[in-house]
This record gives structure tokens, C-alpha cells and sequence, in this order.
């Protein structure tokens, strides 16, 4: 039975999105506006027998919940900008070590202190490259408060999958509206468990996790003797650092890029409206879109054709779904609440093919739809707009 | 005076402590709970008595080997956890504390130790420490203390004693050093022992009492490093330097709180104990509170 229709918070949806998610420990920080998500949670942890501590900072936090995913648990921490710095090292830590984890970035106006309580999308890049070193990372943005739910799933099966850490970049906008939602119910989730290696101790070894075959990792205590480093290791070596050893650094670096680019196409998610004849879309992720669908809307009730991509996966690069667009419209607009962060990765996909429009802003305020509809009349001078409202 | 901390603390004299027997093992036995015999510690580092102190510890606890978890974070100390055969984690810098407390919380039934170094505990990870600290976790911290920053070549590090020289302080060290033990003591660890690995079976004992006690133990080995401490400070033979830092300690009982401190004398034994509720059993406490209460609706 589905369960009510009741009004919901962004954050609160992440929050019962990770216990729907086998969610079991949850170390955080206090700042805004990611807070409800840990209050939520030290609620609801202890309910369903998981484990709810607030750490001393986010970098604390992070820490944490690398150490109680590789006890066993499925962990996440939540956090906006500032504590979103403060864990870029442990989230490359857990990139190199492989350990899979969730962190929810609930985005406000930065840099810095910045804007505490207003809404920004300029995490998208310290997303993808936050932390030293080449790495590969997912991140999923989400643009509803059902997304915020099911994004969260998502984000930790993939995690489980690839053994990786998963970004959630929500943002102020997204995680304190509330919508209607009737949250699904467990029977209509696919929840990935976190498993254990089907090889014996004796005969376990890292290196036979292959770009195809990521077997789940074994759990600190269990009758694994495990090992984990932050250090260059050898995975052929039971994870013996290899610091000295070029090809075995090459090798590792190449596996951890590969075991999720490899898998491009599972991971990225687009939603596409409109597209079918479009002759000119817009691209937005995030509160961004719900303008952009209104605007596109809009152009449409005009007569022109416009449509709207949607990536619901900022990292990896959707590049199949940004290729295809550029063979088939003339112009793409991409707004955001930042200054060209994510358009530029648009533009060298497209590659010349399309023109990029930017729209950045950074001043706290959403992008609201008559300012994208102000681009697309630019695209279409050949129209005769008759606007009524 | 930590009664403020909490109500229910129960001190006890230092003396009071039993600490468990050690039986000591032999080499053979010793070498089977390292996954190799080679390590990058220089020829007259103590870190390898205070890692065979470990395992004589843990051997003679009859823990589980492959239920016993060391988690350390970086610097000469922290490379113990590419030795043990045991479940091992090499954390980011500072950090093994905060790692830990994510471990026992999700898995309360581990025997969670944390290795690291006094640059890592005191200066990039003073913030976990007084935190664990407080939370009375049920973790053992052991401290090698070589009062220098030896993987990075000898810089001053919060326990460089004041005048002393390093490569950053080439002049004397004008900072006071950091009596880590005082300071565990402070932020409310239950257990806090300090021992030197020239007195060996007694630093296995307080390590081993630290592991057996229920709460926070913080147990400081005062090791040596000839090779960058002992060189820059005119005592580079090993030996001399393990054997003047056994000349300045001085049992807890005999010691003369009032008198001067550090540099030329400190402490040894257990240097506090205590009783008070540990974090991870009371928060499965509020656990079943919480999920009786579920159920007495149901």
C-alpha cells in the first residue's frame, strides 16, 4: 500500500530517503541549510537501531562515517559549503580507499561564510574536484523533494555498487521547500545490500575486484583481515602500500578512474522534455530547472521550440546525452546559480557544434523564469512574441 | 574536580588499578601477527618495542586477532597498521580518532586501538582527542611520543621540549611543550597511563590495562627518535637516548606533582582512572529505550 500524500520537506525526504536506503550511521555538524537533516535523523536513527552522532566538525564527521562504513555500515554525513571544504580530504581518502559512503551538500552562496540561507549551485566544480589528486566521484542533483528521497537511494546504491563516495548536490531552494509527495514504500525500492566478498578469506584478494566485477567490501572485524590506506597500495598485495612502484600507482589510478567511467552510462541519468522537435533547449539541473521546465513551457505556449535536458547526474559528464544535443539544436542555454561552472564543461562537449548561452548568478536569488525566457526570445528574433501575462 | 563532567564519575587512586598480567611471547609468535618483519623505522627508533608491547598486550588478553582493529593515522607511527596482521587502518593525518569513533559506533563489539603520533594526535588531531576524550568512547589511543616530526624529517611538533632544537627550530623551541597525559586527563579520558619502552613489560602492562578498561584509555609511550631528535639535540646514540628518557620518569607514587615537570622529569604508571558512562553503551541504551517504546505502541 502506497503510503499518504503528505507535505514534505527536501531535507526531511533525504533524511528518510537514507533509512529507506539501509542507512545506518549518520555523523554531522550543525550549518545551514542542511541542518534538518541531522535532526531528523537523530530521530530517526535510534528508531530503526542505526546510530546518530554529532561530531566536534566536518571534518570530524567525514572521518566518521569512513569508519563506520568500513565496520559495516551505510553511512552519510550532511553539510553545506564551508563543512563541504573542510571534507574534501577525507573524501578523497575514501575515493583512494574505496570505501563507499553518501554526502549530502545542501548548497548556499559562498565563498566562505557567503550566504548561509540563500541558495547557490557554486559546489558543482569543488564536486567533481573538491579533493587533490585525479579521482572519480558521483554526484546527483537533485531538482524535487522526491528526487531528494530517491536521489538519496540512488546514491547509496551506487555507492555500494562502485565502492565509491556519492555527492548529493541539493540546494537551499530544494532542500527546505516542501511539496506533496507520497514517499515510496520500501516493496517499491531497489536497495542494493551491502554484501560480502563470495570469495573465502584465505583466497580474497583486492586486485580480483575488476572494472566489471566490483565485489563488495569486506567489513573491518570480519574474518577478512583487511587492510586500508590512504597510501598508493598494491591491490594485488592485500593493499600493501606501493609508493616505489610507478606501474602499480599508474594502474591503481587508471582502476579508480575507470571502475566508474566505465560505467558512464548506468550512472548518468537526463530527463528530457520537449526535445522531440526542439530546435533550441535549455540545460538545468538542480532548483534551476523547475524555472527552466516554466520557461520552457512558456515558449512553447508561444509557439517556439524549445526543449529541456535535464541532468539529474552532474558527475560523470553526461557526455552521450550533451553530444546527441549538440547534433540536434542550434542553441543551448544553460543557466545556473553560478558563473559558468557547469557551462563550460557543456561547451567543450559541445565543441563548437551549438552555440552556449550562459546565464550565471550569484547573489543568493533563484533564476527565475522570465529571465531565461528573455534568453530564448533572443534565439527566436524571428518570432512575433504576443505575451499576455 | 571532574565531577562537573559527570556526576557518576567514580576516581580511583592510581594505585588502586590492577593492571592484567603479561605473558611474554615469543619472537616466532610474535612475527605471525605482522604481515612482514620489515619495516621503514630507522636502526635505533623505539617504535618497534612499543609495537611488540602491543602485541604482547593483545596476546596476553586473548583477544581475537581478527576482532581487534588498529586504526592510526600518518607520520612514522602510523605505518604500524602496514605491519599487523590484524584489521588495519591507515587514516588521512590527524584523523584515526574520528575514523575509530565511527568504527565502534557501528560496531560496538570491536576492540578498537588508535595509533598515532604526538604530531598527529596534539597538533592536527588535538580537536578528535579532546572530543574522544570527553565522550569516554570506548577506544585505547596509544601515543608514540618521539616528541618530533620524524617521516618529514625532523620539524618541532607540539612536545618538542622548549629550547630544544629540530629543522624548524633551529634556535631553540620558544613553545611550551604539551603534557598530552594532563591534557587526556582534562577532557575527561578515564584511563591515562604513560610508559617508556626501556621499562617494557610495565609498558605492555599499561597498554593492556588501557585496552581492558571500559571508556577512553589514553596511554602515552615517550619513544625515541636518535636519528632526527637525538642528532640535533647532542645524544644521537639510541641506547643513551632510551636511557635518559628512563632516568627522567618517575613512578606515579614517588612523583612530586609540584615540583618541576617535563623536560627533566615526568610521571610513569597509571597516571589516573576513573568510572564513568561509556558512549557507546549509552547510546544503545537510548537505542532500546527508543525501539521499546515503538514497540509498547504497537
Amino acid at each position: 500500500m502506497p503510503q499518504p500524500r503528505r507535505l514534505v520537506q527536501g531535507n526531511e525526504a533525504v533524511a528518510e530517503g537514507a533509512i529507506a536506503a539501509g542507512a545506518r550511521f549518520f555523523a554531522g555538524y550543525p550549518i545551514t541549510p542542511s541542518t534538518e537533516i541531522a535532526e531528523v535523523l537523530s530521530r530517526r536513527m535510534p528508531q530503526v537501531g542505526g546510530h546518530f552522532i554529532q561530531m566536534e566538525d566536518e571534518i570530524a564527521s567525514i572521518a566518521a562515517v569512513i569508519g563506520a562504513s568500513l565496520a559495516g555500515a551505510k553511512s552519510l554525513t550532511a553539510t553545506s559549503g564551508p563543512g563541504f571544504s573542510l571534507m574534501q580530504e577525507s573524501i578523497g581518502y575514501a575515493a583512494m580507499a574505496q570505501v563507499p559512503c553518501v554526502i549530502i551538500d545542501v548548497m548556499r552562496g559562498g565563498p566562505s561564510t557567503g550566504l548561509p540561507t540563500e541558495p547557490s549551485q557554486g559546489d558543482v566544480m569543488q564536486a567533481r574536484w573538491g579533493t587533490h589528486g585525479e579521482h572519480s566521484i558521483i554526484a546527483f542533483v537533485p531538482s524535487s523533494v522526491m528526487e531528494c528521497f530517491t536521489l538519496t537511494v540512488e546514491a547509496f546504491n551506487l555507492a555500494e555498487a562502485y565502492r565509491t563516495p556519492v555527492i548529493v548536490l541539493s540546494d537551499a531552494t530544494v532542500g527546505h521547500m516542501r511539496e506533496a509527495v507520497a514517499l515510496p514504500t520500501p516493496d517499491e525500492l531497489r536497495i542494493a545490500p551491502r554484501g560480502e566478498p563470495d570469495v573465502p578469506p584465505e583466497e580474497y584478494d583486492e586486485v580480483m575486484s575488476t572494472v566489471d566485477n566490483i565485489l563488495p567490501r569486506p567489513a573491518l572485524g570480519s574474518r577478512y583481515a583487511v587492510h586500508v590506506t590512504g597510501l598508493v597500495y598494491d591491490r594485488a598485495r592485500g593493499g600493501a602500500p606501493a609508493t616505489g612502484t610507478p606501474a602499480v600507482a599508474e594502474g591503481l589510478g587508471r582502476y579508480l578512474r575507470e571502475k566508474i567511467y566505465h560505467h558512464r552510462d548506468a550512472i548518468c541519468r537526463v530527463e528530457e522534455i520537449g526535445m522531440e522537435d526542439a530546435e533550441v533547449a535549455i540545460l538545468a539541473y538542480g532548483s534551476v530547472a523547475r524555472s527552466a521546465r516554466a520557461a520552457m513551457r512558456w515558449a512553447r505556449r508561444q509557439g517556439v521550440k524549445v526543449g529541456l535536458v535535464r541532468p539529474i547526474t552532474l558527475w560523470p559528464f553526461p557526455t552521450v546525452a550533451v553530444d546527441h544535443l549538440a547534433e540536434q539544436v542550434r542553441t543551448i542555454i544553460v543557466p545556473e546559480m553560478n558563473l559558468k561552472q557547469f557551462s563550460w564543461e557543456v561547451q567543450a562537449a559541445v565543441r563548437g557544434r551549438a552555440k552556449v548561452v550562459d546565464h550565471g548568478r550569484v547573489d543568493g536569488k533563484l533564476i527565475r523564469p522570465e529571465e531565461i525566457q528573455a534568453l530564448i526570445k533572443r534565439e527566436f528574433y524571428y518570432h512575433r512574441w504576443e505575451e499576455t501575462a | 574536580m571532574s565531577a562537573l563532567v559527570d556526576e557518576e564519575l567514580v576516581e580511583r587512586p592510581p594505585q588502586d588499578v590492577s593492571l592484567p598480567r603479561i605473558e611474554p611471547h615469543a619472537t616466532p609468535e610474535v612475527l605471525s601477527h605482522l604481515r612482514s618483519p620489515k619495516t621503514l623505522w630507522c636502526p635505533g627508533c623505539s617504535n618497534g618495542i612499543v609495537t611488540r608491547a602491543l602485541i604482547d598486550a593483545v596476546l596476553s588478553l586473548e583477544l581475537e586477532p581478527e576482532r581487534t582493529c588498529v586504526i592510526a593515522g600518518i607520520g612514522c607511527a602510523g605505518r604500524i597498521t602496514t605491519y599487523l596482521k590484524w584489521s588495519t587502518v591507515h587514516t588521512a593525518h590527524g584523523r584515526a580518532l574520528a575514523v575509530a569513533t565511527g568504527v565502534k559506533a557501528a560496531d560496538p563489539g570491536l576492540n578498537v586501538i588508535v595509533v598515532m603520533g604526538d604530531g598527529d594526535c596534539v597538533a592536527i588531531g588535538g580537536n578528535h582527542l579532546i572530543h574522544a576524550a570527553r565522550r569516554n568512547i570506548d577506544v585505547t589511543a596509544l601515543v608514540f611520543n618521539n616528541s618530533i616530526y620524524g617521516m618529514t624529517g625532523g620539524q618541532m611538533s607540539p612536545t618538542t621540549f622548549e629550547g630544544d632544537r629540530s629543522t624548524t627550530s633551529v634556535y631553540g623551541n620558544v613553545e611550551q611543550a604539551f603534557d598530552i597525559c594532563e591534557l587526556a586527563h582534562a577532557a575527561g579520558a578515564t584511563y591515562v597511563a604513560r610508559g617508556t619502552p626501556y621499562g617494557y613489560t610495565r609498558l605492555a602492562q599499561l597498554i593492556a590495562g588501557g585496552i581492558a578498561h571500559k571508556g577512553f584509555a589514553f596511554v602515552e609511550a615517550m619513544v625515541s627518535c636518535p636519528t632526527y631528535y637525538g642528532r640535533q639535540n647532542g645524544i644521537p646514540d639510541p641506547s643513551a637516548m632510551m636511557k635518559r628518557q628512563y632516568d627522567r620518569s618517575v613512578p606515579v607514587d614517588k612523583f612530586d606533582r609540584d615540583g618541576p615537570r617535563l623536560h627533566d622529569r615526568y610521571p610513569v604508571g597509571v597516571l589516573h582512572h576513573a568510572e564513568r558512562s561509556e558512549y557507546t553503551a549509552a547510546y544503545a541504551e537510548i537505542v532500546a529505550r527508543v525501539q521499546g517504546e515503538a514497540g509498547d505502541r504497537a
